[in-house]
């Protein structure tokens, strides 16, 4: 398993947001992390990532993690794609890039070849690109470097549905090559990469499997995450 | 006319003395969320090394050891005392405030309240005929100065990789973290660069006022303050310009209006930009 995570705990603002979250992800695919809205998945990646102080174990490819300073987290292989994209909107597209690279030799070439969009638009401010373009820096900074895991929150939302089958290819190809713990309210995004799947509820993981025995069952789709059909 | 020359070359050179200091606040503001009041003892700390080193070693080692002595007291005050309260504002502003009470009480008990003469350079105390106005020449020495400051900020902030952390960092401290990048480390050097340029504007203000004293750092910023909100938090070029702004309104205002409307207009002018803009000239916090 990449990432370990036993009963972490979450307390924000005086509530208590994840009441001992318990899963694990493999070394490899997609994981899906699923859950209705408000239920904690963002935080959850936030409290792996240290952004949020949390109690419980993280073991990130062995090591015990909480605790540890982010970017250190980050430096040891771990990509994060938040949600909302974060990039940094007075800085072009070049430089948002180049902020990203953590090693002596980034790998442009993947990125330009997957989003040869973003060469284009290099001069470009990132606070004026659309939405799926600052959704490609948003995964392109990650391709930069060399990572043991991503974590990616809802890289679809909000955009138009031929964005979604592009984000949803480039993510396919990525996962090839690094495990990804995904975020996604999109089901069909889910069906088309999603493995295994961790579905929360009320602070707590209600139901871990594979992903097509979670999709594939309508009536456990819907209790768990209250859509009717994927 | 040569009032008016006069008038304006004044405004500019006080305008410079607010952008030394307020460039530094606004950029450990916009970047490290920090309340600084403390950033008046950089200055009065620079000017008082200064102040000391002249005698012993001539003006032209004394000038760097002041700027040195703003920015060493900036990095130590991130050290010790800023960093261990960056989850804690309120205590942060309190520690702030409390250090420049005490700075400038250690300051009194060292050298005493009244001010003291300050070097200049000759040419310094020279004028210079413009037009049909005598302009003294320390003004020119400030607006250079201020200049020169501002473009190599500029280059550092577009050039460098700290000057992207830095840039990035105002946008999203938490992003930048999250990229793999410490910064906490660039906190240490907005402070460092605030530092220096604060003690850079403690010589220069001790040169064109002719004399220091323990208070003069924490006078002058508030009106450093009251240019950080006008132009902007977080961005360079915004405080320069509303620095022209408050420095001019202020002399006009100053010799044209009754005795202190100058600083009336000056907190007019604040009130009507945070009407209006509310986030400051420069309305996003770019550190363009
Ligand atoms: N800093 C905070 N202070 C207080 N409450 C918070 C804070 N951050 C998040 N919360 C609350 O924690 C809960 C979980 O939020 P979180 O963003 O993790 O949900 P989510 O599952 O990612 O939701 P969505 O699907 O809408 O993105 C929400 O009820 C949210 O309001
Ligand atoms: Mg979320």
């Amino acid at each position: 398993m990449i990432l370990r995570v036993r009963d972490l705990s979450v307390r924000l603002g005086g509530s208590h947001i994840l009441q001992g979250v318990t899963f694990d992800v493999p070394p490899s695919g997609v994981t899906a992390l699923l859950g209705r809205n408000g239920v904690g998945k963002t935080t959850t990646l936030r409290a792996v990532l240290g952004e949020v102080p949390a109690t419980g174990s993280v073991e990130f490819g062995g090591d015990p993690v909480l605790g540890r300073p982010t970017h250190k987290l980050v430096r040891s292989g771990l990509g994060y794609v938040p949600e909302d994209r974060c990039v940094f909107g007075g800085l072009t597209v070049a430089e948002n890039l180049r902020l990203a690279v953590r090693g002596a030799d980034p790998d442009y070439d993947t990125v330009h070849e997957l989003f040869p969009e973003l060469r284009a638009r290099a001069g470009q401010r990132a606070g004026t690109l659309s939405g799926g373009q600052q959704q490609m820096v948003a995964i392109a900074r990650v391709l930069l470097n060399r990572n043991r895991l991503l974590l990616v929150d809802e890289p679809t939302k909000g955009l138009a549905p031929a964005v979604v089958s592009a984000v949803a290819a480039v993510l396919s190809r990525v996962a090839e090559q690094v495990p990804i713990l995904l975020v996604e309210q999109n089901l069909a995004v889910v069906r088309r990469l999603a493995a295994g799947a961790v579905v929360l509820e009320a602070g707590q993981v209600a139901w871990t499997g594979a992903a097509s025995d979670l999709l594939g069952d309508a009536g456990r789709t819907r209790t768990l995450l209250g859509v009717g059909r994927a | 006319m040569s009032t008016v020359i006069l008038l304006t070359l004044t405004g500019l050179g006080l305008a410079a003395l607010y952008f030394l200091i307020a460039s530094g606040l606004s950029l450990v503001f916009g970047l490290a969320g920090v309340l600084n009041f403390a950033h008046g003892l950089f200055l009065s700390v620079g000017a008082y090394a200064t102040w000391w080193a002249e005698p012993h070693w001539g003006l032209a080692v004394a000038v760097p050891v002041g700027i040195a002595a703003g920015a060493a007291t900036g990095a130590l005050v991130e050290v010790v005392l800023i960093r261990p309260l960056y989850k804690r504002p309120t205590e942060q502003v309190l520690v702030t405030v409390g250090l420049s009470l005490a700075g400038v009480a250690l300051l009194q008990s060292v050298w005493g309240a009244d001010p003291r003469t300050f070097p200049r350079p000759a040419w310094a105390s020279e004028v210079t005929t413009i037009g049909s106005a005598q302009v003294p020449d320390d003004r020119f020495l400030l607006i250079g100065t201020a200049v020169v400051v501002l473009l190599a900020l500029l280059t550092f902030l577009h050039r460098t990789r700290y000057g992207l952390i830095i840039r990035a960092g105002v946008e999203n401290r938490d992003m930048v973290s999250a990229l793999g990048i410490d910064v906490r480390r660039a906190f240490t050097l907005v402070f460092t660069i605030g530092g220096a340029l604060a003690g850079t504007a403690g010589v220069l203000g001790g040169m064109y006022f002719g004399s220091v004293s323990p208070g003069q750092g924490a006078s002058l910023l508030i009106f450093a303050f009251i240019v950080v909100v006008i132009g902007g938090l977080g961005s360079v070029t915004g405080s320069a310009v509303a620095a022209v702004v408050v420095g001019l309104l202020q002399q006009f205002v100053n010799y044209y209006g009754a005795a202190g409307a100058g600083d009336v207009s000056v907190v007019a002018l604040l009130a009507l930009v945070l009407l209006l803009r509310p986030s400051g000239l420069a309305r996003t916090a770019v550190t363009a």
